[in-house]
């Protein structure tokens, strides 16, 4: 396939970018001792414990414990391989995700607000956890932000995550599968994890009754107290864990694929107006379980059934609702095609032509910014020529493959560019931030003085004398570098969205072939 | 370099078109000094986006990156962990929660051999007698012939864990005694087969360990 020889024709440093990417977030989530084992077995591959501790020079006991967090992670999996070696294997693409956490906890607060938020991050946070400990941990959260003498129910963050699994943004983890005891022989190097389709949604029937627990404050104590008492370990209580064994993920696909849907809404309503992009988030609302994440196209969907779905208190009539869908079918992005008549008309997205749209209008973007705006004229001409080609074919996959390898060459170019980027803001950011090591630690002491102060009723005179210790231009030098610290962090974001667009259709078009 | 062009010889044993200077151009000035780190560009970014989700992400992001680092999964090398501990133990008390993997899950590998457990104290009598310093010699030397008949090249390694194990052990310092009781409890709760013995405590950070902490070294160093 000629997919095969783009991949080939890449340079390594592309892969490099990878690499440097993935070596950062590593280090800046986990410490240099998971990132060396990490970026180690992405380098070369499947390898099992004792080449790897071998070829690092890292301890057995150290590489097992890196090893532990990356598969607890899910950015490291294993297999039995001959001879019952157990091999490891990174997943490269899965670390690069830790960008996007953010985004991933940000968009459950709009759906789910603050409750399906905190679960999302806990899952996230832990990699993985039982529907019990992430309702505790949650419930413990929220009720540490309420009013004094308020406390969170369990049962109300359950219903949460509960509407969580319904719409498959939360799911569960293949599990050890139950073996039966008529199998006597030694036990396997390491189990094989299973999960049955029709589970993965499955919430365990659970009576979770109990509400969240404030911390107490003792355990808070700033400022030369004697050891703070340690956190008990999640089951303090002496009762055994319902539903044991039993554990859940986020399910990044389908956050995935509300991005895209989100993207798609967004430029209809640029392009074209409210009422349209109503019409196609309907739509594609209608056909969020039933559409595979690489499906280039949704379920067609009749006009008659995408009327009843309109949000309630949408006020158009069947016939204007006909028209509507008309004039998308007929407009030359093509993100809506008609596919037959029944029904009233049937209708579907093209997911494919919709993200083959938004990845070329990214691009044009980046051009601009890089190149000014005369460039970027040129570079939408050179496109638009190739789209009014395009239009006299009827069929995007017959495309003559040269343009299509060309169009995929450039988007896999600046996937790297973008990839790039990031690990050069991540270094500029540490970068900063070990420049001013010494006045940031200066600034935390004070604050955490100040803060002991006035928990034990300092006067005001006493704060202020506090406070002067930082000089008046280390106050600017702080300020300035909050500045540029967040200016950084919030490119990181940003660029990871062009990223995330530049590579749903890298993905979707490497699948089509 | 540049300083016999006036004698009709060819200055350079190379092409300098083929470096990009135009034959008799002016070449730049010679740069004593390395290209700054973060050089200019020609055209400036264009400007964040901004709003609300921009805002609620990056306060999140910064947040997400300081729990990260308290969190049992971040590894601290030793020397970092000194810098944080001397910090920490004066202005700020942070402490990790215990995070011990579920065994079922991963590779048997995974375990590991040592047979130290953090606090264990003789009256809990509950893991039959394994934790206790008595029995402990007994049982080191009945790993080792095990691991001699299995004779798979891992007893070096195993060996100095123990010692290591023994080591720690010795320096523990109190525990609270509820903890304990749970560590216990989850050990009994957890453990299926006899002969494999784990660290409870296995990601836990030895913060807690009044003033000789600076010497108690939990992960084993090599």
């Amino acid at each position: 396939m000629w997919m095969d020889e783009i991949a080939l024709r890449l340079p390594s440093t592309m892969t490099q970018a990878e690499i440097k990417l993935c070596s950062l977030l590593l280090q800046e989530h986990f410490g240099e001792i998971v990132e060396k084992i990490g970026v180690h077995l992405i380098r070369t591959g499947s390898q099992p414990l004792r080449v790897i501790a071998h070829d690092t020079g890292t301890s057995l006991d150290q590489v097992k414990k890196a090893l532990c967090v990356l598969v607890q992670h899910n950015l490291v999996s294993y297999q039995v391989h001959k001879r019952g070696v157990v091999e490891y294997e990174a997943q490269c693409s899965r670390v690069l995700r830790m960008l996007r956490y953010p985004r991933y906890i940000y968009t459950t607060k709009t759906l789910y607000s603050d409750t399906g938020e905190l679960i999302v991050e806990e899952l996230l946070l832990n990699g993985k956890l039982t529907m019990s400990a992430v309702v505790k941990k949650v419930a413990d959260r929220l009720t540490e932000t309420m009013e004094d003498g308020k406390t969170m129910d369990y049962a109300e963050v359950s219903n949460t995550f509960v509407r969580l699994a319904d719409t498959h943004f939360v799911q569960r983890c293949p599990s050890v599968p139950t073996t039966e005891n008529s199998d006597p022989g030694p036990p396997p190097p390491a189990p094989t994890l299973v999960i049955n389709e029709k589970d993965m949604y499955l919430v365990p029937k659970l009576s979770l009754i109990g509400k969240g627990k404030r911390r107490r404050s003792s355990d808070e104590d700033a400022a030369g107290e004697p050891k703070a008492k340690r956190p008990k370990h999640t089951t303090d209580n002496k009762e055994p864990i319902p539903d044991d064994g039993i554990y859940w993920q986020a399910n990044l696909d389908r956050f995935h694929q509300h991005f895209r849907d989100q993207a798609i809404v967004s430029a209809v309503a640029n392009r074209m107006d409210q009422t349209s992009s109503e019409i196609v988030r309907t739509m594609l609302r209608m056909s969020e379980i039933t559409t595979s994440s690489s499906a280039p196209f949704t379920q067609p969907l009749s006009s008659n059934e995408i009327f009843r779905s309109l949000p309630v208190g949408y006020n158009i009539s069947k016939q204007v609702l006909d028209q509507y869908l008309t004039l998308l079918a007929d407009d030359p992005l093509e993100f809506v095609g008609k596919s037959g008549d029944s029904g009233g008309g049937m209708y579907v997205i093209n997911l494919h032509k919709a993200l083959a749209s938004l990845a070329t209008a990214t691009l044009e973007s980046v051009v601009q910014e890089r190149f000014g705006s005369r460039c970027a004229r040129i570079f939408r001409l050179v496109l638009q020529k190739k789209h009014i080609e395009q239009k006299q074919v009827e069929d995007f996959a017959m495309i003559p493959a040269k343009e299509a390898k060309d169009m995929l060459y450039k988007m896999l170019s600046e996937n790297f560019m973008s990839l790039q980027s990031i690990a050069n803001l991540i270094e500029r950011r540490q970068f900063e931030t070990k420049e001013n090591k010494r006045l940031l630690e200066k600034s935390q002491r004070v604050e955490a003085i100040i803060a002991s102060m006035q928990a034990t009723g300092a006067e005001e005179a006493q704060l202020q004398e506090i406070e002067e210790m930082i000089t008046a231009p280390e106050r600017q030098q702080l300020e300035t570098l909050k500045r540029n610290v967040n200016k950084l962090d919030a490119s990181e974001i940003q660029v990871d969205e062009t990223i995330f667009l530049l590579e749903s259709y890298i993905e979707c078009t490497m699948k089509r072939q | 370099m540049a300083g016999n062009k006036g004698r009709g010889r060819a200055a350079y044993t190379f092409n300098i078109e083929a470096v990009g200077f135009s034959k008799g151009e002016k070449l730049p000035d010679v740069v004593l000094k390395p290209p700054p780190l973060f050089p200019d560009t020609d055209y400036k970014p264009v400007p964040l986006k901004t709003g609300e989700g921009e805002e609620y992400m990056l306060a999140l992001k910064q947040e997400l990156r300081e729990t990260m680092k308290r969190m049992p999964y971040f590894i601290e090398t030793p020397e970092e962990r000194q810098d944080i501990e001397r910090y920490s133990k004066r202005y700020m008390k942070v402490y990790k929660e215990e995070w011990i993997p579920d065994w079922r899950r991963l590779p048997r590998e995974m375990m590991p051999r040592n047979k130290c457990k953090k606090g264990s104290k003789p009256k809990k009598a509950k893991d039959a007698g394994k934790g206790t310093s008595l029995t402990r010699t007994a049982d080191v030397l009945k790993k080792i012939e095990e691991l001699e008949k299995r004779g798979d090249g891992e007893k070096s390694d195993e060996e100095n864990e123990e010692k290591e194990g023994s080591k720690e052990k010795s320096k523990e310092g109190d525990d609270d005694d509820d903890d304990d009781a749970a560590e216990q409890e989850e050990y009994d709760e957890e453990e299926q087969e006899e002969e494999n013995d784990y660290i409870n405590s296995y990601f836990e950070d030895g913060d807690d360990f009044g003033a000789d902490s600076d010497d108690n070294m939990d992960e084993a160093t090599y």
